[in-house]
């Protein structure tokens, strides 16, 4: 059972509240396709993806990023229980996708990234802790039925 | 993985527009591998404030940093570089390698905060490449 402290469910219904999803998902996802280019095995049929500019403009990876991050969501209003919350994806991941839960880190490390750019100096260590610890959790539970 | 000419371009050009702000950027780097990352605390048992402000942290941030951007002018041969420094973090200070990989993620969110505009995808994955390269050639004396 994940504990969360006070500080740490503030903080994380407070970041997601006043982020724009549109944008940090396409950015999120958009850098994570440029930084760690074998990510894009998944998204064959999306189309230009040859360099930087391609990537950012895309749109196909603007409403995936959407998606993605609003996929968060779900965590995002079942804190206490995230496991049982993602079960369904999981096996969508594992079965259907065949994403390396590799990937999963690649993808948070990118969302960290933007965020930080984000909030600036709002995003504190103390903040960073309790964000990186949320995406850790989300990541574990989205991990937990492949076999 | 290796730098290719646009990397070490992309580098310079970035390590220009950041260096006033290096010793900054390097105690926040590690104030945050230590909060966010506290198992990274065992190798600093003998401070007695790991927490951001603290002077420990500000030296040795400043420390750190500099190596890092001494590196940058020798990203054509990194393992020659960091022969010396591969040889301290190999026998005398015996850190896990794992954490380079952990302190390269906190210098990234570090210049994604007080460089938000200049910290493009592209930029990102060109230091992204070169701490790697970096990490790999501080680890090159390990075993």
């Amino acid at each position: 059972m994940v504990v969360w402290t006070e500080f740490e469910r503030t903080t994380i219904q407070d970041i997601f509240s006043k982020m724009n999803y549109d944008i940090v998902g396409q950015q999120a996802l958009a850098r994570c396709l440029i930084v760690y280019p074998w990510t894009q095995r998944y998204f064959g049929n999306f189309g230009n993806m040859y360099n930087a500019a391609a990537i950012m403009g895309n749109p196909m990876v603007a409403a995936h990023g959407k998606v993605v991050l609003h996929g968060l969501d779900k965590a995002v209003k079942n804190m206490d229980n995230i496991k049982a919350a993602y079960a369904e994806l999981s096996v969508l991941h594992s079965e259907k996708l065949h994403v390396d839960p590799d990937n999963f880190r690649l993808l948070g490390d990118c969302l960290t990234i933007v965020v930080a750019a984000q909030l600036g100096a709002a995003f504190t260590p103390e903040v960073q802790a309790a964000f990186q610890k949320f995406l850790a959790v989300v990541f574990s539970s989205l991990r937990r039925q492949y076999h | 993985m290796s730098l290719t000419a646009k990397d070490k371009d992309v580098v310079k050009a970035f390590w220009g527009k950041i260096s006033s702000k290096a010793d900054a950027i390097g105690q926040e780097a590690l104030g945050r591998m230590l909060t966010v990352y506290p198992q990274t605390k065992i190798y600093f048992a003998h401070w007695p404030d790991c927490s951001l402000g603290s002077a420990q942290v500000k030296k040795h941030g400043k420390t750190v940093m500099g190596a890092i951007t001494d590196a940058v002018g020798k990203m054509d041969d990194l393992i020659g570089g960091l022969s010396s420094l591969s040889d301290l973090h190999a026998t005398t200070l015996q850190v896990d390698p794992e954490n380079f990989k952990i302190l390269s993620h906190n210098i990234l969110v570090t210049l994604a905060v007080h460089f938000p505009a200049d910290f493009t995808a592209e930029v990102h994955v060109a230091v992204d490449k070169f701490l790697a390269a970096l990490s790999a050639a501080l680890a090159d004396k390990y075993r």
